[in-house]
C-alpha cells in the first residue's frame, strides 16, 4: 500500500528492504547506521517480511556481516547488509571479494568520519575510502532518496550487463536520523520496477558449478576442455561493468520516473539552476544539499551559479560531467574528504575528468566539514566568493596547498598553516 | 558400529587430478567425509591447503559446489549460505559444510566461529588440523604443538603448548562435537553421518588430525600410520560430545586405560619436526597426555561411564 510517512533515513534504507523483498540481511551495530538493521529485525520478528521469507543473521562483526551476504548472494538471493566508517573499513577484504565475485551486493553507508580520534559525526571519509574496490557508489541528498536509490540499486546491480555490488551513500545524523516525509511504494509497484533476481550464480544449482572464486592464474588457460580466463581477463571484465553500467543505471532513472513520479536528474547527477550558469558548484550528499540554497542566495546577488550534485561517483561519469560542465568558467568543489597529501578527492577527480576538455574552466577546491564541524550557507558563500575574486590570479591556481573552511585554529592558539 | 569397508559409497566426490601433495591427510579426509555427506552438500572453504585442492582457475576435481573465500571469514561465509538455504526453504536436503585449515580456525577465524556458534547458525564446521600453516610454507599456528620446529619457530621449537579448540567449542554448547584422524577413515565417516543427521541444530564442530609429510616431515606412506601413532599413544583421543555428553570413540576407549597407551615417543620420532627433543621435551607431551585423559577420565566418572 502506498503511504507516506515521516521517518528517519536509517529508516528508509530499511523499508527499502523490505520493499525490493531482501531475502538475506546481516549486519553489525555501528553509530550511525544501527538503527538501519534495527528496524529491518523488527520488521523480520514482526512478520512483516514473510513474503520474501527474510532471513537476519545477527553476527559479531561486520567483517562477517559482509561475508553472510556474499555467500548468500551466491546462493541465489537479494542481500543487504549496512555499515559506517571504521566498520566500513573492518570490511574492507571482503568489499574487494564482493566485486569480484560480481555479486549484486546492495550496502547502505551512513557516512561517518573515520577515527582516529574517535568522531561519530558525518563527512564522507569513508564512503570515498572504499573508492577502488569495485563497487558502484552513489550518493544522496535527502531520505526519500535513499529510499528510491536502494531500490534503483538493486535494479541496477542485478542487471546481467552490471552484476556489480552498490553503495548507497548517506550523511550520518544530517539523514540518518533526521526525521522527512518518505512515500514508501505498493509492492505491486515495485515489483513492476524491480524484476525477480535472475542470480548469475545459485550454489544450490547441484552439481553443475565448479568451485567459485579459485585460485586464478595470471594467464590463460588453454585446456582440451576450454580455455579459462586468467585474473586479468576476470578483471577487465569489471571494468566493463562498470563501463555498462551509465546505460542501466540511465535506463533505471527514467523507469523509475515513469512508474513512481520521482527523478534525480538522469541518476547519475542532478543540475541544479546549472543552465545558464556560469559559476558550478560541484558536490555531493549533505554538502550538495546545502549548496542548493546557497545558490539561490548567491543568485540574488547577481552571480550566474548553480550546482551539479553528483549522485554517481562509482562509475565516475566522466563523459556526463564535461558536458555538464562545459559552459562553466569556474567550478568550485567542496569536499567533505581529503585524499591525505594531495587535496579534496571530488576536487581532484573533476580536475582530470575535465582536463581533455576544450573549455577548461577554473577548479577551486575547499575542504569542508571534517568529522561533523558545522557547515553554514556563509562557509560555502565565502569559499565561492573567494574562488570567484582569486579566479584569475595565477599563484592561486599554481598553488599547490589545499584550503580548509571553518577550521577554527586561532581560537585554540595555532599559528596559521602550523601543526 | 563401525561401517565396513565394503559397505561404503563408491561414489567420488574428489576426483583424481587434485593439486595436493603426495601422502596429504587432507586428501583422506575431504574424500571421505564428502562420501558420508553425499551429493547434496556446499562447501565453503577459506583459504588453505584446501583451496589449491579445488585446482586452479575454472576446472576442479571437486563434484559438490564449493565457494572459496577469505581466510577468516568461513563461519560467517557458511551462515550467508545456510540463511540463504532457510530463505529458499531448502535447508532440510543440503548440508553446508565450512572447510578451514588449523589457522582459520584457532587463528584468525576463531571470532567468526565462536559467533556462528552462539547464534546457532546450521552448518557443519570442519577443522583439518595439520598443526601449522602448511599452505603458507610451515609456520606456526595456535594448534601447532609443544616443541614442534615450524618455519616461524625454526631452531628451538615452538615454546607453548597448543590451544584447546576442542574445549573452546564445548563452551559453546553446540549440540554435535568430534574428533578424527586421518589413520582411521571409518570413524570420521560415522562421525559425518552423524553430523549430516543432526542438521537444523546449529552448528556441528568436527576436528581432524591431518598429517601433512612436509610440514611434519613423515614420509609419504605414512600418512595414515603417523596419526594411529597419535591416537594410540593417547595423544589424540577419538571422541564425541553429543548434545554435552562425552562419548570415548571405539579406536580411542582402551586408552582410557594409560597402560594400554602407547610411548608417545614413537609417534614423535616419526616425525623431522620433533627430531631436536630432549628427554624434557618428551616429558612435557607425557604430562600433556597425562592431564588430558586425567580430565577425561573425571568428566566420565562422573557420567557414570568409568
Amino acid at each position: 500500500m502506498v503511504k507516506k510517512i515521516v521517518i528517519t533515513g536509517n529508516h528508509a534504507a530499511a523499508y527499502a528492504c523490505k520493499s525490493a523483498g531482501v531475502e538475506v540481511v546481516a549486519a553489525y551495530p555501528i553509530t550511525p547506521q544501527s538503527p538501519v538493521v534495527e528496524k529491518i529485525s523488527e520488521f523480520v520478528e514482526a512478520g512483516e517480511m514473510t513474503k520474501s521469507n527474510t532471513q537476519f543473521v545477527c553476527v559479531e562483526s561486520e567483517q562477517s556481516a559482509i561475508s553472510a551476504v556474499i555467500a548468500a548472494s551466491a546462493t541465489g538471493c537479494r542481500v543487504f547488509t549496512a555499515s559506517s566508517a571504521n566498520g566500513l573499513a573492518y570490511m574492507f577484504e571482503l568489499l574487494c571479494w564482493a566485486a569480484g565475485s560480481r555479486l549484486p551486493v546492495v550496502m547502505c553507508i551512513a557516512m561517518r568520519g573515520l577515527g582516529a580520534p574517535w568522531t561519530v559525526w558525518t563527512d564522507h571519509q569513508d564512503a570515498f575510502s572504499v573508492r577502488d574496490v569495485g563497487f558502484m557508489q552513489q550518493f544522496v541528498e535527502s531520505n526519500q532518496e535513499i529510499y528510491d536509490t536502494v531500490l534503483m540499486s538493486y535494479r541496477i546491480a542485478e542487471d546481467p550487463r552490471v552484476y556489480l555490488p552498490a553503495f548507497v551513500s548517506y550523511d550520518g545524523y544530517i539523514l540518518s536520523h533526521t526525521m522527512m516525509p518518505v512515500q514508501i511504494e505498493d509492492d505491486d509497484k515495485v515489483s513492476k520496477f524491480l524484476p525477480t533476481l535472475k542470480p548469475h550464480t545459485d550454489l544450490t544449482n547441484m552439481g553443475t558449478r565448479p568451485g567459485l572464486n579459485p585460485v586464478t592464474p595470471p594467464d590463460l588457460t588453454v585446456r582440451p576442455e576450454g580455455n579459462t580466463p586468467g585474473y586479468y581477463e576476470f578483471r577487465y571484465s569489471m571494468q566493463k561493468a562498470h563501463e555498462n553500467a551509465f546505460e542501466v543505471i540511465e535506463e533505471a532513472a527514467r523507469d523509475f520516473a515513469k512508474i513512481f513520479g520521482r527523478s534525480y536528474g538522469n541518476g547519475i547527477y542532478k543540475a541544479y539552476k546549472a543552465d545558464d550558469a556560469e559559476i558550478l558548484i560541484f558536490a555531493v550528499a549533505s554538502v550538495a544539499s546545502e549548496s542548493r540554497g546557497v545558490v539561490d542566495r548567491l543568485r540574488e546577488e547577481g552571480l550566474k551559479i548553480g550546482l551539479i550534485s553528483l549522485k554517481l561517483f562509482r562509475p565516475f561519469p566522466v563523459k556526463y560531467l564535461r558536458e555538464a560542465f562545459s559552459k562553466a568558467n569556474l567550478v568550485v568543489v567542496f569536499d567533505r574528504d581529503i585524499g591525505y597529501g594531495y587535496e579534496g578527492i571530488l576536487a581532484y577527480e573533476i580536475k582530470a575528468a575535465l582536463y581533455p576538455s576544450e573549455n577548461r574552466p577554473i577548479i577551486r577546491g575547499f575542504i569542508v566539514g571534517l568529522g561533523g564541524r558545522d557547515i553554514t550557507p556563509e562557509d560555502l558563500i565565502g569559499g565561492v566568493k573567494k574562488a570567484v575574486s582569486e579566479k584569475d590570479d595565477r599563484n592561486v591556481q599554481l598553488a599547490t596547498h589545499t584550503d580548509f573552511i571553518g577550521l577554527k585554529l586561532d581560537q585554540l592558539g595555532f599559528k596559521k598553516g602550523g601543526n | 558400529m563401525v561401517i565396513k569397508v565394503k559397505d561404503l559409497p563408491e561414489e567420488e566426490y574428489i576426483l583424481p587430478g587434485t593439486r595436493m601433495c603426495s601422502g596429504c591427510g587432507l586428501q583422506i579426509a575431504y574424500r571421505w567425509a564428502l562420501k558420508a555427506l553425499g551429493p547434496n552438500t556446499i562447501v565453503c572453504n577459506p583459504a588453505s591447503c584446501s583451496t589449491v585442492t579445488g585446482g586452479v582457475g575454472g576446472y576442479t576435481p571437486i563434484k559438490v559446489p564449493v565457494m572459496y573465500n577469505c581466510f577468516e571469514t568461513v563461519a560467517a561465509h557458511a551462515s550467508g549460505v545456510s540463511a540463504a538455504l532457510a530463505a529458499k526453504k531448502k535447508d532440510k536436503e543440503i548440508v553446508v559444510v565450512a572447510w578451514a585449515g588449523d589457522g582459520g580456525t584457532y587463528d584468525i577465524g576463531i571470532q567468526g566461529l565462536s559467533g556462528a556458534a552462539e547464534r546457532r547458525s546450521n552448518f557443519i564446521y570442519v577443522c583439518y588440523n595439520n598443526q601449522a600453516y602448511m599452505n603458507t610454507g610451515i609456520q606456526r599456528s595456535s594448534a601447532t604443538p609443544f616443541g614442534a620446529k615450524t618455519t616461524t619457530t625454526p631452531i628451538i621449537g615452538k615454546a607453548q603448548v597448543n590451544k584447546n579448540m576442542f574445549k573452546i567449542m564445548r563452551a559453546h554448547g553446540l549440540s554435535y562435537i568430534a574428533t578424527c584422524a586421518t589413520g582411521y577413515p571409518q570413524d570420521l565417516f560415522e562421525k559425518f553421518k552423524k553430523a549430516r543427521e543432526f542438521n537444523g541444530k546449529g552448528v556441528r564442530y568436527i576436528e581432524i588430525l591431518s598429517s601433512c609429510p612436509p610440514g611434519w616431515g613423515h614420509k609419504v606412506n605414512e600418512s595414515v600410520e603417523v596419526t594411529k601413532k597419535a591416537v594410540e599413544s593417547g595423544y589424540w583421543p577419538l571422541m564425541e560430545v553429543i548434545e554435552g555428553k562425552l562419548v570415548i570413540s571405539n579406536p580411542s576407549k582402551k586408552y582410557i586405560d594409560k597402560s594400554k597407551r602407547k610411548d608417545v615417543r614413537k609417534y614423535l620420532k616419526m616425525q623431522s619436526r620433533f627430531k631436536h627433543f630432549t628427554e624434557d621435551d618428551f616429558k612435557v607431551w607425557e604430562e600433556y597426555i597425562d592431564d588430558l585423559w586425567k580430565e577425561l577420565g573425571w568428566e566420565l566418572e562422573k557420567q557414570g561411564d568409568l
